[in-house]
């Protein structure tokens, strides 16, 4: 269990988006140093720029930051929901960490999404078709990763929704007629669908009542502890952060401004916006 | 064998928002501790015991200095470590007891207690088991053993603090404060359990402001006074 540099899972270098034109001073004149996302030359955005880091099997990494910081916008490229502007991803258990991801065809993307990566929107409506039933949308995912034996997908859907204490019951009811709560337990059931080595979740318990969002972290904490998967959890909630990530990125103005141990950054914060974000937690 | 090498170990809180302000907790810290010592760390409250015990385990970032941990796989310079690295000796080697429990919110105090043990002993059940007769020997109230220690009272919380961090049988133990707020009978439970685990070649960085813990305790004291090491009541006490 030692751990060695090169076993890394997620490998994300310079990772960039840009909206509009950027002039050559753009990534210059934008970023915390300025306070702005906005390069003053062109009003393009620097959503985030030059974000690098590594994520491990089993690890769970926290991005916060404020609104507009740039946090969603990394996962949102990693599971390809936005085109990069620039920057490199590389994922271990395809073709060994060998190729670029963000430069894969759309087909190939969709296979690595299907079958190596989950997702876990805030609001459940961007990961679930309401038009299917919570069962039809693990069927869904199931067989867009390759299963296509229904008595084994019905199954598995069983499994998965008990497994995330949605009533078994209500398998065939759509979402639509779900609580916030048990919608987001629906997602995240078909996010874990295909057993992927990575998850991502994206300010997954933000609007939910303070003890449906206690029930909703207990459940991921205890999907982690059981499946061991990696994450990539998004939050401008530091108590989120300190409930479930080992690791966490600070970003503010589309850039990382401190990474580290997430009792460091709470306990030892370096950078003056991680300290007044730490100052600023109830 | 050396388990630890602190060289020149400074730290300096730097207060970005509080316009700057620095605030010195150690100053050029140097000690060294055998494989198998326990070392006692006093001085009055604010003389920097925490923020040392917190550099060593990284919650802090050392400004300056080498922190050298020989891991079971080599010499690994805390202060500099790869974040990675740090948490997977956290996992395996290094364990942090602080004086508060921070409980983990709606876990059992049982499952508090096993979180380290869960990761070696894959039967949750044989687990539990030795939770259980772990929180007997400290005495806490079994219809206490499938609550949540958020309520509990502060000797009831220190004891799932002291048993969750020995019961994995770390290979070095950080602990502050492990007797605070402990009746005597209790106090003593905890003083055998921790001499126990140096018999099985545990090493132990222990900060106590309690005589009788120390000298029981103890192998040798380190004093600290102002942020630095002072020699003379290292020498006084021993």
């Amino acid at each position: 269990m030692t751990w060695k540099e090169d076993n890394w899972l997620l490998r994300v270098r310079n990772l960039t988006k840009i909206y509009g034109d950027p002039s050559a001073n753009t990534l210059a004149l934008t970023g915390p140093a300025f306070n702005t996302n906005q390069c003053p030359d062109t009003d393009s955005i620097v959503a985030c720029a030059d974000i690098s880091f590594d994520l491990y099997p089993g690890e769970v990494l926290g991005i916060v930051g404020e609104s507009g910081s740039g946090k969603s916008t990394v996962v949102k490229m990693l599971y390809f929901d936005l085109e990069k502007t620039g920057g490199s991803a590389w994922l271990k258990p395809y073709h060994d960490g060998s190729i670029n991801i963000l430069e894969e065809s759309n087909q190939r993307k969709r296979y690595i999404r299907n079958n190596l990566m989950g997702m876990v929107y805030q609001n459940p409506r961007d990961g679930l078709n309401f038009g299917f039933s919570s069962g039809g949308n693990i069927a869904e995912k199931l067989i867009m990763a390759g299963n296509m034996h229904v008595g084994n997908i019905r199954g598995r859907a069983y499994d998965l929704l008990e497994k995330t204490e949605v009533p078994v019951q209500r398998m065939d009811d759509r979402p639509g007629t779900f609580s916030g709560g048990m919608q987001q337990r629906v997602q995240i059931s078909k996010a874990i669908a295909n057993n992927p080595p990575l998850l991502f979740l994206d300010e997954v318990t933000t609007g939910l009542d303070v003890s449906v969002q206690a029930r909703v972290l207990d459940l991921i904490r205890e999907l982690q502890n059981m499946l061991g998967i990696a994450m990539i959890v998004v939050s401008h909630d530091l108590s989120v952060i300190r409930m479930l990530t080992d690791r966490t990125i600070v970003m503010k103005n589309g850039r990382i401004v401190e990474s580290g141990l997430t009792d460091q950054i709470l306990q030892d914060p370096q950078h003056a916006y991680s300290q007044l974000l730490v100052s600023s937690l109830l | 064998m050396n388990i630890l090498e602190v060289n020149d170990l400074s730290k300096v809180f730097n207060l970005h928002i509080l316009n700057e302000k620095k605030i010195e907790a150690l100053k050029q810290i140097n000690f060294a501790m055998k494989e198998g010592e326990i070392i006692g760390l006093t001085g009055k409250s604010g003389s920097g015991k925490s923020s040392l015990m917190k550099c060593i385990y990284r919650t802090y970032l050392a400004s300056s200095g080498e922190i050298i941990y020989a891991s079971r796989s080599g010499a690994i310079d805390m202060a500099n470590a790869d974040d990675h690295q740090v948490i997977d000796l956290r996992k395996s080697e290094i364990t942090y007891c602080s004086q508060f429990l921070s409980v983990i919110p709606r876990v059992s105090a049982v499952d508090v207690v096993c979180e380290n043990l869960f990761r070696i002993e894959k039967d949750k059940e044989q687990a539990r088991e030795t939770a259980k007769n772990m929180l007997e020997m400290l005495g806490l109230p079994t219809e206490l053993w499938d609550a949540f220690p958020v309520t509990f009272s502060g000797g009831e919380q220190q004891r799932i603090n002291v048993a969750r961090a020995i019961i994995a049988r770390p290979r070095f133990l950080l602990i502050d404060e492990p007797t605070a707020s402990l009746d005597a009978k209790t106090k003593d439970v905890v003083i055998d359990l921790i001499s126990d685990l140096k018999k099985n070649g545990t090493s132990v960085l222990c900060i106590s402001h309690d005589e009788y813990t120390l000298d029981r305790l103890v192998d040798r004291r380190l004093h600290l006074h102002l942020g630095e090491i002072n020699d003379a009541a290292v020498l006084e006490a021993n």
